[in-house]
């Protein structure tokens, strides 16, 4: 049970160490996110970036510490919490169409031996108007464009009408429009009050769609507001000297 | 008498032959779209040391036992593939061919053992090879009956968790579905959907009844329902067309007969299938590169019109010819046909000219636009 006195962060994560095999992908961090901000998760290829978000989701199990989301644990807190995974982890060729896709982010609200209805398809259709894909409702899953698989997925995520989202590279390989609905949407989430934490791999736009920030390098390096903590300091400790140039 | 009696096999054989294809084709699917091909034909493969072992401890040809001895020893395979490749470093189709050999040879051992031992009573014993459509027995279906009514049932209980699990198992974790739990009763009824199938396909062969109608299946759906449905259609189809076959030739083995007619259905799902097929895909690649030649041309006369400062400038075939050579003629009636053409004269030439209809201007300034713009 959370403490009423302690300020309630939407996630926190303490002494978390995470481990593939041997290789530890995440060494004993601390996270405070606070409710209510677009918070960005930066850091090199093979930081932890994606694991961390999966251990959050209770998808991989940690070694050691906890992860606190509103105050408790993810299990007791799922049908708090929407998910946009990486666009590859999925068989884009499964025989589906786009409302169905979208329709799933409903299922662990129906429960078991409840089939989707016509309420669930109309909160799903409201979702595909939100990301602008409302005219591919029927089409093939197979037939979207990297683009429009990702807004797919992002109306997956809004039908779980959510307090705090996690997504993992939402704007890995899509084409600017996209991008840009996808941000347009995201700080919208924002500014009705749910927390947003993305994994982000492009540093040139983080002072642009962010306003918290978390980098990462298998430890924390620093996180807080984006103000404070997007120094070429912290740059060059999460990339390394190479990567202090790419601030503009 | 006589008559009665081997119609009332025939009965049996093909009702046998329907239900084991309602059970694989279904299944079929989903390891399918789960990518679990090879360990179905593993498992087929290691079920063999079970239907040995099966058959000696029960003393004669009890199918109970012999299945029980399958679904155990191909089960045993399935987790001795889960831990070589958690437990090593060989990657899971190493570890699928290594368990498939070692079990299959395993079974062959065994078998010949059998066979030495109590010689004609396992006679049988090797029909599990290749399947044996009639030595089905009237009790069997039962077993059988129970098998597909309980394995559709079950998919029909848990038909949405089971299709989220199959597209996004990250995502249906992270709503709470027991993900671990779906998938291992998926792999259970795969399991058992080849362990039924044994006697009539045959262990190295039954794989393909698992796989065949659903890839054949999957040319064709729009929905995993659909798909389902008409991979169980195909595997029904197999299965009884190929029993019938089979019955009907003194000595054939029914698996082979049944694989053949299944992959028949996935030749004919490849090359046919709108949208997927690959004759359609041919055409419809032909349909685009005439449209895109037939475009070219309406552009060229396009940009001659306007050289010449006249909309209905008429342009001379030879000409065009020069520019676009084969593809021309083909072009010209083409776009014709579509009334973005007409065929005109041009005083004192006598070879044919062709200017813009109204509707062929319109169609050439929307291409002309659309290429700035991309």
């Amino acid at each position: 049970m959370s403490d009423l006195h302690e300020p309630q962060f939407a996630l926190h994560v303490e002494d978390l160490t995470v481990t593939y095999g041997a290789e530890p992908a995440l060494w004993d961090i601390d996270i405070d996110v606070p409710p209510g901000v677009m918070a960005a998760i930066v850091g090199p290829n093979g930081s932890g970036k994606s694991t961390l978000i999966k251990a959050a989701l209770g998808l991989v199990p940690p070694v050691a510490g906890h992860i606190r989301l509103f105050g408790q644990p993810i299990t007791r807190m799922r049908k708090r919490i929407g998910y946009v995974p990486q666009r590859s982890t999925v068989d884009w060729d499964f025989p589906t169409d786009v409302l169905d896709v979208v329709t799933m982010g409903l299922y662990g609200q129906l429960g078991w031996l409840r089939r989707p209805g016509a309420r669930e398809r109309e909160k799903a259709m409201e979702a595909l108007r939100a990301v602008g894909m409302q005219d591919y409702a029927r089409r093939q899953i197979s037939q979207l464009s990297g683009g429009q698989q990702q807004r797919v997925f992002i109306a997956r995520a809004l039908v779980q009408d959510a307090d705090l989202y996690f997504l993992d590279e939402p704007m890995a390989g899509v084409d600017r429009p996209t991008e840009d609905i996808i941000i347009a949407l995201l700080k919208s989430l924002r500014d009705r009050g749910k927390t947003l934490i993305v994994v982000h791999h492009d540093l040139s736009t983080v002072e642009q769609y962010f306003d918290w920030l978390v980098m990462l390098n298998t430890r924390i390096v620093a996180q807080g507001p984006l103000r404070a903590t997007y120094t070429p300091e912290n740059l060059r400790q999460t990339y390394g000297h190479s990567a202090a140039l790419i601030r503009g | 008498m006589g008559a009665v009696l081997s119609s009332q096999i025939v009965q049996t054989v093909l009702l046998g032959a329907a239900l084991l294809g309602l059970i694989s084709g279904a299944l079929g699917a989903f390891a399918l779209l789960r990518g679990q091909s090879l360990l179905g034909d593993t498992v087929s493969h290691a079920a063999l040391p079970g239907i040995v072992l099966g058959f000696l401890i029960a003393g004669g040809r009890d199918l109970g036992a012999i299945l029980t001895g399958a679904a155990l020893s191909g089960g045993l395979a399935a987790l001795a593939v889960i831990a070589i490749t958690r437990q090593t470093r060989l990657k899971p189709d190493a570890a699928l061919g290594v368990v498939l050999g070692v079990s299959f040879a395993i079974g062959i051992v065994l078998l010949s053992h059998a066979q030495g031992q109590s010689g004609a009573a396992s006679a049988g014993l090797s029909a599990f090879l290749f399947g044996q459509a009639a030595a089905t027995l009237r009790s069997d279906l039962w077993i059988m009956g129970g098998l597909a009514l309980a394995a559709l049932s079950i998919l029909a209980l848990v038909w949405k968790e089971a299709k989220l699990v199959s597209f996004d198992p990250d995502f249906a974790q992270a709503i709470g579905l027991p993900v671990g739990g779906v998938q291992a009763l998926l792999t259970v009824m795969v399991a058992l959907a080849i362990v039924a199938g044994l006697q009539m396909v045959g262990v190295i062969l039954m794989v393909a009844l698992l796989i065949a109608p659903a890839a054949a299946a999957r040319q064709w759906a729009r929905s995993l329902g659909a798909m389902v449905f008409l991979s169980m259609g195909f595997a029904v189809a197999s299965g009884v067309i190929g029993a019938l076959i089979s019955a009907g030739a003194r000595g054939l083995a029914t698996g082979p007969v049944v694989v053949l007619v299944a992959t028949g259905f996935v030749a004919l799902s490849m090359l046919a299938a709108p949208g997927r097929g690959l004759v359609w895909q041919e055409l419809a690649r032909r349909r685009r590169a005439r449209n895109l030649r037939s475009d070219q041309v309406l552009g060229t006369i396009h940009a001659l019109a306007r050289a010449h400062d006249d909309p209905d400038y008429p342009a001379e075939q030879g000409m065009l010819r020069l520019e676009h050579r084969a593809a021309t003629d083909a072009a010209l009636s083409d776009l014709t046909a579509r009334g973005l053409l007409r065929e005109t004269t041009h005083a004192p030439e006598t070879t044919p000219h062709w200017q813009l209809t109204p509707k062929g201007r319109a169609r050439a300034e929307a291409l002309e636009k659309g290429a700035k713009d991309a």
